[in-house]
């Protein structure tokens, strides 16, 4: 973390220790006394909130691997054991299957923070990419973990996944094959998946700790956008962040509790309760919910050949690999796409907007996707005619267009208004003008 | 260069042009390519784990009895883990598959290419697209706008010799290596 000394412990065994693994030190450093921009909003909850479910997924996932048998012909019925006869295993499981789509909520909100207030700029690029990472293993463990339970989702969800690799080209039947360790998803699959799911959560622990480790070397950003300057713009962590973190922690952890308790399977799938049959494909797959944007990207390509001919470059499968992939991976270059020096959208007229038509185009996405692929939109019970396949192929053409075209010409040509002096001031004449955000001055460019 | 010059090198190695290679480099470059190889190979035997064991090789042949199919009727059996289409094709199916133009498809094969016999049709059953079982089997399942068959995922539509029509998948459907035992038994794998 930062270079900051030792601290002064009066207890002699916490001293003691100091000495020799400045532990103690590190905390009161990085969590006690760390100097923290003081204009967060609650946007900023949602880091620890992330954390927090990291946690909750790892203390849950650890006691059902003791009851769980990663084999094909017993993992469904252990599931239903955990579910039945196990103590508190329902409690336990529905924490974990709702934790995952909680800890999604609080990841995407966590992202959009970061493209809205522009966290993402110089000099936290890295804590970008790493974030990055850690949403791209975060998939693969939610996409493994629910291949466990054995039921008709995860079978015919596993089976389409990991045929996206057939699209490669020349290698690709036997990369799946190696994937499967057979000629389809069996029970070598289900075994090497169980190991991944629970290996890879540990490997996010690494990685979230080069993120946190990042964001101490640069300091969070906030929503003006503009760095720190004297003391007077940050407050220490504590009491002020543990307390607001605390409390969104809290609220969060109402929201997720109603869906244990009371809604446990809406987020699920019934076909999930029908044991996997390699035989017969359910009449509609869908994925789970924090991946419906992404399977609407996959199924929204068309073949991509020479106009006028019937030359095909690039099959629509694999046009959609690569579009699906590609929607995450133009995230790693974002910093590098978006030179605009001003980081929030409070200061960027015309990106703010963007960012909200950005935010409805990944909406319709993911309503794209959990419509089946032939289907059209029906508004108030009536069918418009408009396929969501249409649908979805505009809102995959803005989220391409949104990063590859608007950003960077925005960064260009948007005006730019001054921004306010220091974050304390900006604070102060917020406080003085009525608690309304004072409008920035427009400057020429 | 002369053996004067290559001594000259090694004495003064300070003295060559930075440009040059020198002894150095090259062991470097060896070091470098034998660490590579000997990194290959103990990775292999990790990666190669992966791959389908010996007992799930094994499993490679099955043989299937036939005798009962009637012209129109199909059967679904179990190959490798995957589902294999038989079907027992109608004259007319027969025809409808040996009319289409080839270049009309996507895929372009002639029926005569995909079949042993022309009755007999055996497809294994994973769509191209991402691997669903398209359905058709059944008499009350749907059958796509050719008649063979409709993958309910993604919806590609496959005519009466397996080949795509329509939607995303790639290619026709995969015909299995296999062979005519008898009239009524055939050997899949």
């Amino acid at each position: 973390m930062g270079q900051k000394g030792r601290a002064e412990f009066k207890n002699p065994v916490i001293a003691w220790v100091d000495e020799r693994l400045p532990l103690f030190s590190m905390m009161k450093n990085e969590y006690g006394v760390f100097p923290t921009p003081k204009n967060f909003n609650y946007f900023w909850n949602f880091g620890a909130i992330a954390m927090v479910m990291l946690i909750t997924m790892i203390a849950t996932g650890l006691v059902l691997a003791m009851n769980y048998a990663a084999n094909t012909g017993l993992a469904f019925e252990s599931v239903e054991r955990i579910m039945r006869d196990v103590n508190y295993g329902w409690l336990l499981r529905y924490v974990h299957a709702n934790g995952a789509s909680m800890f999604f909520v609080a990841v995407y909100i966590h992202i959009f923070r970061g493209l809205y207030y522009g966290s993402y700029k110089r000099p936290r690029e890295l804590l970008w990419i790493l974030g990055v990472l850690i949403f791209l293993l975060m998939m693969a463990t939610a996409f493994m973990g629910y291949v466990l339970p054995w039921g008709q989702m995860s079978f015919w969800g596993a089976t389409v996944i990991t045929n996206l690799f057939s699209a490669i080209p020349l290698v690709g039947e036997h990369i799946v094959t190696w994937l499967w360790g057979g000629f389809s998803v069996d029970n070598p699959t289900l075994n090497r998946f169980f190991v991944f799911h629970f290996l890879l959560p540990f490997v996010i622990v690494g990685v979230v700790f080069m993120h946190i480790w990042a964001l101490h070397v640069t300091g969070s950003s906030n929503p003006l956008g503009i760095e720190m300057k004297t003391e007077k713009d940050s407050v220490p962590f504590h009491p002020y962040y543990t307390m607001k973190d605390g409390f969104g922690i809290l609220v969060f952890l109402i929201f997720y509790c109603l869906f244990v308790f009371f809604a446990p399977n809406t987020l699920g799938h019934p076909d999930n309760y029908i044991p996997a049959n390699p035989m017969q494909t359910p009449p509609h797959i869908v994925p789970e919910w924090y991946f419906l944007p992404f399977y609407a990207i996959l199924r929204a390509a068309p073949d991509i050949g020479i106009p006028f001919t019937k030359i095909i470059l690039i099959s629509s499968k694999l046009a959609g690999v690569i579009g699906m992939f590609g929607s995450i991976a133009i995230l790693f270059i974002l910093p590098w796409l978006d030179r605009s020096p001003i980081r929030s959208s409070i200061f960027r007229p015309w990106y703010s907007k963007a960012m909200i038509v950005f935010v409805i185009a990944f909406i319709l996405l993911g309503c794209a996707g959990y419509n089946p692929a032939d289907a059209n939109l029906t508004l108030f019970g009536r069918d418009t005619h408009i396929p969501w396949l249409w649908i979805a192929r505009v809102a995959a053409l803005y989220y391409f267009a949104h990063f590859l075209v608007l950003v960077p010409l925005f960064a260009k040509f948007e005006p730019r208004p001054e921004l306010p002096p220091s974050i304390h001031e900006a604070v102060l004449a917020k406080k003085n003008n009525g608690g309304k955000p004072v409008a920035p001055a427009p400057m020429e460019r | 260069m002369d053996d004067d010059q290559l001594i000259q090198k090694e004495l003064l190695p300070n003295e060559q042009s930075p440009t040059e290679p020198t002894r150095r480099d090259f062991l470097y470059l060896t070091a470098a390519a034998f660490g590579a190889v000997g990194v290959g190979s103990v990775a292999w035997p990790f990666i190669h784990s992966l791959n389908p064991a010996a007992d799930t090789l094994a499993l490679s042949t099955t043989e299937v009895n036939i005798g009962a199919v009637e012209p129109g009727q199909a059967i679904t059996i179990t190959w490798r883990g995957k589902p294999v289409f038989i079907r027992r094709r109608t004259p007319k199916e027969i025809d409808e598959a040996a009319q289409v133009k080839l270049d009309e498809l996507r895929d372009p094969q002639a029926d005569k290419d995909r079949v042993q016999k022309p009755e007999w049709l055996i497809l294994v059953g994973v769509c191209t697209h991402l691997g669903c079982v398209p359905l058709g089997q059944k008499s009350s399942d749907p059958r796509g706008d050719y008649d063979g068959w409709f993958c309910p995922c993604h919806g590609s539509h496959y005519d009466t010799s397996g080949r795509v029509r329509k939607g995303p998948a790639p290619k026709n459907l995969a015909v299995p290596t296999y062979k005519f035992l008898s009239e009524s038994k055939v050997l899949i794998g």
